[in-house]
């Protein structure tokens, strides 16, 4: 055990090395976003400042609150639409496999992978035929579309950890098709549903190829408006900060609170399961 | 298609079992219906119809579908600016899915000890995860600034770095028409993506290392194998599978990869640090090269579906 003695301290070295690294960024958004701008001099970004000063919060609240909003309307449909279609194809590929069901879903995951340039052309030309075009409608239906793979994915990975003898004995008392989706299922559903929903909410809240290319100006989600808040011509370090706090912050808070269930979705994603 | 397959071959059933399974399996075929017709037309269809852009002639607001065989392809390959991409993309995937897997591997091992606090080192490396690479880039962005951020320490060691900013390339070569090597440039965007993206290889092993029974570990252990040689000749090896699985989901970020980029650096001086995300934006949405726009798009497809479809087949396969 005196191995332990020696290994132990370096293991913490190496944690709480690799900590502050990973720390870092927080650090300085946080401690800019407090300062005046005045203080926010290229030398003195590491210092805490010496009074705290939140009018960089009030700055980027004002010019993100409207696109925030939009986030929010954008976010909550399409997560909940996306996970819904998840749950019916997870039931029906796990509990009612057919000759093909496999490859069927092979072809469905497909979409989850590919690089969303390869139908962004043909995307913009069809909402703008259908009046969706920088419309946040519009970007709901891109998000139930191209969510559907990876909801389905993970319901279907959930679905499998019910056992099918539960789903036999409902079809010998006379249970359907609907009524086992219904009453079975779908009670048995709730960690699904929950880590989904986490999954499809951070990540529709952090994209940024569609949002960018559907919406200009007030329809615009909150990391358009982020990402426009440095392209202005005099660099405001304090107000960008607090702003990508701010942009960052629903995320963070669901990862703060429910962060178990995030990881469980980030490994249920990576198809195998 | 797969439905329409399927309904036919129910036909060749014996009747008895169909009759029984005709409503059930209509709901069922109701269920997946809509999903299946999105997916056919807005992956696949869209796909082809991109396809169809990239040989066309659609290089201007109006719409020109005219047939231009590969020309936009040939062009690409002989362009400075897409050649830059390649040897960025190469750079960049290569050194992101090093670091990522190295660091995750040295985490999750670390993190499997018997330490206190686990929990909250483990949430330290895994919350940026949850973060938009939007978010990381416009952090990263005035870190790695060349007259501050972590400058200010290395100014110390008597280090000077441009960081995103510098044009150099080592290791360099002529190669078409660029300068073929490592774009000194490329290592800030690969530093900013290995923060974000670490927290996911690390709970990936976390996860294999779990799986991994204490009867393996007890046995070495009774052979009188240190701990030291348990991971390595034992754990490690066993992990592989899990390796696998974080370069192919890693290697098709990097190989999508745009707004990390985009927040942080765009293109770059002389496009150190442009990627094709990057150009096929710019070219389409800001310089309306509808059909080269296409065709880089259709070049990043094939790229990852070079290493995305074997894995779904394999991973198919391994579950029957």
């Amino acid at each position: 055990m005196t191995a332990r003695r020696v290994t132990v301290p370096i293991f913490y070295l190496l944690l709480i090395a690799l900590s502050l690294f990973h720390l870092m960024p927080i650090y300085v958004m946080v401690v800019t976003s407090l300062k005046p701008l005045d203080q926010v001099t290229l030398s003195e970004m590491w210092k805490l400042p010496t009074q705290l000063d939140f009018s960089s919060y009030v700055t980027s609240f004002e010019k993100l609150a409207p696109n925030f909003l939009n986030s929010i309307y954008l976010v909550v449909p399409a997560t909940l639409l996306s996970a819904l279609f998840g749950a019916m194809n997870g039931y029906v590929l796990s509990k009612w496999k057919f000759k093909g069901s496999d490859t069927l879903f092979t072809l469905i995951l497909f979409g989850m992978f590919i690089p969303y340039q390869s139908i962004l052309i043909p995307m913009i030309q069809f909402l703008r035929e259908v009046q969706l075009y920088n419309t946040i409608p519009g970007l709901i239906f891109i998000h139930v579309v191209y969510g559907q793979p990876i909801t389905t994915l993970m319901f279907r990975n959930f679905y499998a950890g019910i056992p099918d003898e539960m789903i036999e004995s409902a079809k010998i008392d006379g249970a359907g098709f609907l009524r086992i989706f219904q009453h079975i299922m779908l009670p048995l559903s709730i960690t699904g549903f929950v880590v989904v929903a986490i999954w499809q909410f951070t990540n529709i809240w952090n994209e940024f190829l569609f949002a960018v290319t559907i919406t200009t100006s007030d329809q615009q989600p909150i990391m358009v408006a982020l990402q426009n808040l440095s392209g202005s011509q005099i660099v405001q370090w304090n107000v960008q900060m607090a702003g990508a706090l701010l942009a960052a912050l629903p995320t963070l808070l669901v990862y703060i609170f429910l962060g178990k269930y995030f990881v469980k979705g980030l490994l249920a994603g990576s198809v195998k399961g | 298609m797969e439905t329409v397959q399927q309904t036919q071959s129910e036909f060749t059933l014996p009747v008895k079992r169909k009759r029984k399974l005709t409503k059930d399996h209509l709901l069922a075929i109701g269920f997946l219906l809509p999903s299946v017709i999105l997916i056919a037309i807005f992956v696949y269809g869209f796909i082809a119809w991109t396809g169809y852009v990239s040989l066309s002639n659609w290089n201007s607001l109006v719409p020109d579908l005219s047939f231009a065989g590969l020309k936009n392809y040939i062009y690409l390959f002989n362009d400075f600016r897409f050649q830059s991409d390649l040897r960025n993309t190469l750079v960049f995937t290569i050194l992101f899915i090093g670091f990522v897997i190295i660091i995750g591997q040295l985490l999750a091992v670390l993190l499997d000890q018997k330490l206190r606090g686990k929990s909250i080192f483990r949430n330290i490396f895994f919350f940026p995860m949850a973060l938009s690479f939007v978010v990381t880039g416009v952090v990263w962005q005035w870190l790695l600034n060349p007259s501050t951020g972590v400058n200010l320490f290395l100014q110390k060691l008597g280090l000077e770095l441009k960081w995103y900013t510098d044009t150099n390339i080592l290791a360099g070569f002529k190669w078409g028409h660029i300068e073929f090597g490592i774009p000194v440039a490329i290592i800030a965007v690969v530093i900013a993506a290995v923060w974000q993206m670490t927290g996911f290889s690390v709970a990936m092993y976390l996860a294999g290392l779990g799986g991994i029974p204490d009867e393996v570990r007890e046995a070495a252990r009774m052979d009188g194998a240190t701990e030291f040689q348990i991971y390595r000749k034992i754990i490690l090896p066993l992990l592989q599978p899990i390796t696998v699985s974080v370069v192919i989901i890693m290697a098709h970020i990097s190989l999508k990869i745009f707004d990390l980029i985009y927040a942080m650096t765009g293109p770059g001086a002389n496009f150190v640090t442009d990627v094709p995300g990057v150009y096929m934006f710019e070219t389409t949405f800001r310089g309306n090269y509808y059909a080269s726009g296409a065709a880089i798009a259709i070049i990043m497809l094939l790229s990852v579906a070079v290493f995305i479809v074997p894995y779904l087949i394999s991973s198919r396969r391994g579950e029957s």
